[in-house]
């Protein structure tokens, strides 16, 4: 098992695999570039018992909670402990500028196991006899995933605290090359845990996380030309699933994790199909005499929206999932690509061009209102955040490629870089949901 | 045949030249030498030494226009330029008279935008010399086609002296 699990028969293969992992686990760098005007002031206080592990709880939710531009968080050194409500002076954290504080535990259990037990309480407000709590649970994990508890601890609190769900328990995965070395890594969306699941001396683009997480597709030239492969993540097994004569690629999930819409030119130009995610029931879905390409799924698995040239530029259309008449979406520029659905399907990102500059933007589909959200040069392959919150991207800064991150109201940037090489093809996974 | 004659008589005049140096260095160059001088002596009624396809072939000599293997394009484009148009027509003639040669087409683009719609116009790149090559009278078991997009590029800076280079089509002999 590369990919830890919520469950609890996955945990003697991830501890495993953290063992081999060693402590070179940060492969990606992450800096943030911009934050939000208003920071949520919050106090993440050592958890009891933490220090006997590797991972600290507390500092990780604290970092996943800066990182996100959103929150400001407040200093807890000199300040008392508190490891439950009782002891908690509020005004003490109320006088800190703190609107609410996390404790917690990680309490050792039997077999190894470990309970982390954390309570989120309200710092402003108090009735007569006790502290309010805003969200208390208690996770059981193990040395192995108590990053990942951390993570989603993080969630939680993001959640509470924003009204919008977290991403900090997800994956990403993206492309690495060193000189004509490539590799499809995977990562925890702080940049931990890399780990190379696919690695070759050719090309490796458009990685696509199925909707369950428990697959990725990505397009492979190990065979001098592209074709879309199917790794399962748990396995590692890989299935070539368009392996037809020509170019095989763009592979986009549909929602329920079991077609694939994707693009061959085994019948001439590039063109639109589907196919079952085992490789079967090959349909082809367009038919024209143009470029269509890069075709991504709504969430709610009715439409499919696309690059085609048909109208002597690259614009963006939609059509019915199954086939059908296109209606073209973007008409501002010549150069408008990679159409990616929000998660929410009210809008789509995309990569523009204006200006001899690519950029990210994000049009709502309503209004057909189009907004910038970068301004950098060389930006592609957008990827969005399963809460809707940011996109990754990739682009060129000096030359190096490298993943940067900005929120969907444009005010919180983020860069992820590795040591050396180039970063591409950024693809963000799915929530994995913690079983609370 | 007109070459192959002239090559015959060029090796004997360098053989001559050769056999009538100095003899200062002993060993490998000696026996050279021999051989050579032994063509030099019957330069009408010998067999060449190295077989006729690796004399002249017209694909690789520097002087003729079969040569050159390459037709670049603008940004975001396909349209193959007026000045690249002898170049695939003099390929398309070598094919047709060579039913036996085949040529993979090799797309490519600059890095800029998408890596999947680059995909796809490396591919338009590439069909668009095949149509033209046909029309020549290639037959299409000759060609093939393939897209490597902007993940080969052949010059790999970040401005427009490299993306240049990047937006092609190569014509590339098959046991090349």
């Amino acid at each position: 098992m590369r990919l830890l699990r919520l469950n609890r028969f996955g945990y003697v293969l991830a501890l495993a695999l953290s063992l081999a992992a060693g402590n070179a686990r940060a492969a990606l760098t992450i800096e943030i570039t911009g934050g939000a005007a208003l920071q949520i002031p919050v106090a993440i206080a050592p958890f009891t018992g933490e220090q006997a592990y590797p991972d600290k709880v507390s500092q990780v939710i604290a970092a996943d909670l800066a990182r996100s531009g959103l929150f400001k968080i407040i200093n807890t050194a000199g300040m008392p402990i508190p490891s439950t409500p009782a002891q908690v002076r509020v005004n003490d954290w109320k006088a800190k500028g703190a609107v609410a504080l996390a404790i917690g535990t990680v309490l050792a259990q039997p077999g190894g196991r470990l309970d982390v037990q954390f309570r989120l309480l309200d710092t402003v407000h108090q009735d007569a006899t006790q502290v309010i709590q805003l969200a208390g649970y208690s996770l059981p994990t193990n040395t192995a995933q108590l990053r990942f508890t951390a993570h989603q601890i993080a969630d939680i609190i993001f959640e509470k605290l924003t009204g919008d769900p977290g991403a900090f328990a997800t994956r990403i995965a993206y492309i690495t090359k060193h000189g004509a070395a490539y590799e499809l890594q995977v990562a925890d969306s702080d940049g931990y845990n890399a780990q190379t699941i696919f690695h070759s001396r050719e090309p490796i683009i458009s990685p696509a996380w199925s909707p369950d997480g428990t697959k990725l597709a990505y397009v492979a030239f190990d065979q001098q030309r592209p074709i879309v492969y199917v790794q399962t993540l748990a396995t590692g097994r890989r299935q070539a699933i368009a392996k037809f004569k020509g170019n095989n690629s763009a592979p986009a999930w549909s929602p329920d994790s079991r077609q694939l819409a994707l693009v061959l030119t085994r019948d001439g130009l590039s063109q639109i199909y589907v196919i079952n995610a085992d490789g079967s029931g090959l349909k082809r879905l367009t038919h024209d005499a143009s470029i269509d390409t890069e075709p991504n799924w709504s969430p709610d698995g009715k439409y499919l929206l696309f690059t085609s040239d048909r109208g002597g530029s690259p614009q963006i259309y939609r059509m019915p999932a199954y086939g059908g008449e296109a209606v073209r979406l973007t008409f501002e520029g010549s150069y408008n690509v990679t159409p990616r659905y929000s998660p929410d399907g009210k809008s789509f990102a995309f990569i523009q061009r204006e200006g001899g500059k690519f950029r990210v933007a994000v049009q709502d589909l309503a209004s057909g209102q189009v907004q910038a959200l970068t301004d950098s040069g060389l930006d592609e392959s957008p990827t969005w955040a399963p809460n809707g919150k940011m996109i990754l991207y990739a682009t060129n800064i000096l030359g190096r490629g490298v993943l940067a991150a900005v929120s969907s109201d444009g005010r919180v940037k983020q860069k992820l870089s590795t040591q050396s090489g180039d970063v591409r093809e950024p693809a963000w996974g799915p929530l994995l949901k913690p079983k609370l | 045949m007109k070459r192959f004659t002239l090559y015959l008589l060029l090796t004997g005049l360098l053989a001559a030249c050769a056999s009538e140096s100095p003899k200062t260095q002993p060993g490998a160059q000696v026996e050279d030498r021999t051989q050579a001088s032994k063509t030099a002596q019957q330069p009408v009624d010998t067999r060449p030494l190295t077989p006729p396809q690796q004399a002249v072939n017209p694909l690789n000599d520097p002087n003729n226009i079969l040569s050159k293997r390459s037709v670049f394009y603008d940004f975001d484009s396909y349209d193959i330029k007026p000045e690249y148009k002898a170049l695939i027509e003099a390929h398309g003639n070598y094919l047709a008279s060579h039913p036996a040669a085949k040529v993979s087409l090799q797309g490519n683009t600059d890095e800029r935008g998408s890596r999947e719609y680059n995909l796809a116009l490396g591919q338009k790149r590439a069909d668009s010399v095949r149509k033209m090559l046909s029309l020549s009278g290639v037959k299409a078991q000759q060609m093939e086609t393939v897209s490597f997009g902007e993940e080969k590029p052949r010059a790999t800076c970040h401005d427009e002296s490299c993306w240049s280079q990047n937006r092609r089509t190569d014509i590339v002999y098959q046991s090349e």
